[in-house]
């Protein structure tokens, strides 16, 4: 019996925990094509701005794959999956088998065919060598000012990444907001105006047309309405797609990404997959998609290790959710923020200005489906807590955005099931 | 592994043990000291919840499967060898996805110094956690259930 994992993420780490909760005897090896230890995605932008450093990327300390007997074959890409012979073609001609697979290849940054993208000094911002590579080109090349392509929170952190390094920079969205995929209008206008008090500027409804270099190297973009940019520097944080290149024609099903069960089995004898790459279950949705996002990624990995090790266990779900710090201000979304007008749908808010504090609170059939706290975000886990619970607000629905709101407000018997009972899975 | 139950019915909101639990955690440990000399003031590690007649304080459940160690982007938030769930706060870079994923609301920010994740750590190193050992009416009581 042969564990093989596919990629070296948050996905890969649950399964390798859970793996060993449930076998500590067969071998597990981790094939990946990034030649590093574990260390954590979210930080590349935390590395590039220097707020840690490279010591403190690792995602677990540097004696896991000892401590939990993995082998490693890092920097070596997978370039084949042969479920027929159960084996993985490695690039360089190696072969390696396995009895239970795991693919958590993750997700591929989204680069959109714009004229110039193959220009020196443009890249791309989800792996620690783009973090590296950008720092080594601002200071090479002296940037002074850069284009961050993606007005998500990726562009965000990768927008005050570059600030602290004293870059200026623009921020080029295609929709009419930033954060339109996470905020409702509200917390994204209250997102912009720290932003550009930041000293970054923000161009909306707009994509960038068009590179232009100089001597080969980046010197400004074009923008849709014609307008031009001068900058050193271009990143694209639009976002990643499932990495599903690998298994296209392996015979594993997908569709955006990799289809599982809620085992996150892919259907295919021995082969799991998890994380970023999978269209996972979505708990408020009640359909399968793929949300690229650590907690999930670690989550399903975790299942599907459960899974592969012989311990059955079901994927309860995930939603969106997202806490980051927006130029300091923490921000957390969860779920369904901006419904349609309408629709069943029922917004809470509450905004306080003055210490700028919102919340937002989404309800559908008396649940609450989503929420937002921008500011004050001290114990919104509570709305996590009843969004993933399913439940029934409407006997308590006036206290939801009281400023004392807690375990209390609930009604007794979930209150007395979180307070008294034992620490839950959720 | 022993946790610290809740019992809401005998608490009476007297606080003791959250100004046990922050004096723990201040550098002094001093009680006196902690209150009126260290700034920042140390942080109580548990959230007192109060309304007319019902109190009840809240601190990590250490759960068996927790959220917040699942959820934590940097791998500070972990499980040590008694299966406490502690945030190594040197490995925190306080983006709160633990405060976001926690049904308990029972981590808190800290702010005042660097930024990390403030939680309960069941008083490690001392024998019983002193909320437990302050609590004038058994409405926290540390011990194994199954």
């Amino acid at each position: 019996m042969r564990y093989v994992i596919i990629g070296n993420s948050a996905a890969a780490v649950g399964a390798i925990e859970a793996i060993r909760q449930h076998d500590t005897e067969h071998p597990i090896t981790v094939v990946a094509d990034e030649p590093y230890h574990v260390y954590s995605r979210p930080l590349i932008s935390y590395l590039l701005g220097g707020m840690v450093d490279e010591a403190r990327m690792a995602y677990r300390p540097r004696d896991f794959y000892t401590r939990y007997r993995v082998e490693t074959m890092l920097g070596v890409e997978v370039t084949q999956v042969n479920s027929q012979t159960q084996s993985l073609m490695l690039a360089g001609g190696g072969v390696l088998t396995y009895d239970r697979l795991l693919i958590a290849t993750g997700g591929r940054p989204f680069v959109p065919p714009v004229p110039g993208v193959d220009l020196e000094g443009v890249f791309p911002f989800t792996r620690l060598d783009d973090a590296r590579q950008i720092a080594r080109y601002i200071e090479r090349h002296h940037v002074r000012s850069a284009v961050v392509v993606g007005g998500g929170l990726i562009g965000l952190k990768t927008a005050e990444a570059l600030m602290a390094r004293a870059v200026r920079v623009t921020i080029v969205e295609l929709a009419d907001r930033i954060l339109s995929m996470t905020f409702d209008r509200t917390a994204s206008r209250l997102a912009e105006s720290l932003l550009r008090r930041a000293g970054a500027d923000v161009r909306t409804g707009l994509t960038v047309k068009e590179i232009v270099e100089r001597q080969g190297r980046v010197e400004h973009v074009v923008l849709q309405d014609g307008e031009r940019v001068e900058c050193d520097l271009v990143v694209f944080a639009i976002g990643v797609r499932p990495n599903v290149g690998l298994v296209s024609n392996a015979g594993i099903p997908v569709q955006r990404g990799i289809i599982v069960d809620r085992q996150m089995w892919t259907g295919v004898p021995g082969i799991y997959a998890a994380g970023d790459c999978v269209e996972g279950y979505d708990l408020l949705l009640g359909e399968n998609r793929p949300i690229a996002i650590w907690p999930n990624a670690y989550r399903q990995g975790y299942v599907a290790g459960c899974n592969m090790a012989g311990a059955e266990r079901v994927y309860e779900g995930g939603f969106p959710m997202n806490s980051v710090e927006v130029c300091g201000v923490p921000t957390i979304s969860v779920g369904i923020t901006d419904p349609p007008e309408g629709d069943g749908y029922e917004v809470l808010e509450r905004y306080d200005r003055e210490a700028l504090s919102y919340r937002r609170l989404v309800l559908r059939d008396h649940c609450l489906v989503g929420m937002i706290c921008v500011g004050n975000v001290d114990r919104a886990g509570i709305y996590t807590g009843l969004i993933r619970a399913r439940v029934n607000v409407a006997p308590f629905k006036d206290y939801l955005l009281a400023g004392h709101f807690g375990l209390i407000s609930l009604p007794r018997e979930y209150r007395k099931h979180l307070v008294v009972g034992e620490g839950i899975e959720v | 592994m022993k946790r610290i139950y809740v019992n809401e019915e005998y608490c009476i909101g007297c606080r003791l043990c959250e100004v046990y639990c922050l004096t723990q955690h201040s550098r002094s440990k001093k009680i006196i000291k902690a209150f009126k000399e260290e700034t920042p003031r140390a942080l109580a590690r548990l959230v007192v919840e109060e309304e007319g007649p019902l109190s009840f304080a809240m601190p990590c459940r250490h759960c068996e499967d927790a959220p917040c160690v699942a959820a934590c982007i940097t791998g500070a938030m972990h499980r040590d060898e008694r299966g406490a769930v502690l945030c190594d706060e040197e490995r925190c870079v306080g983006c709160w996805t633990c405060i976001m994923v926690c049904p308990f609301g029972a981590v808190q920010r800290s702010i005042a110094g660097r930024k990390a994740a403030s939680k309960c750590d069941l008083c490690y190193g001392e024998h019983t956690p002193v909320c437990v050992m302050h609590c004038p009416n058994e409405a926290l009581v540390y011990e194994e259930r199954t």
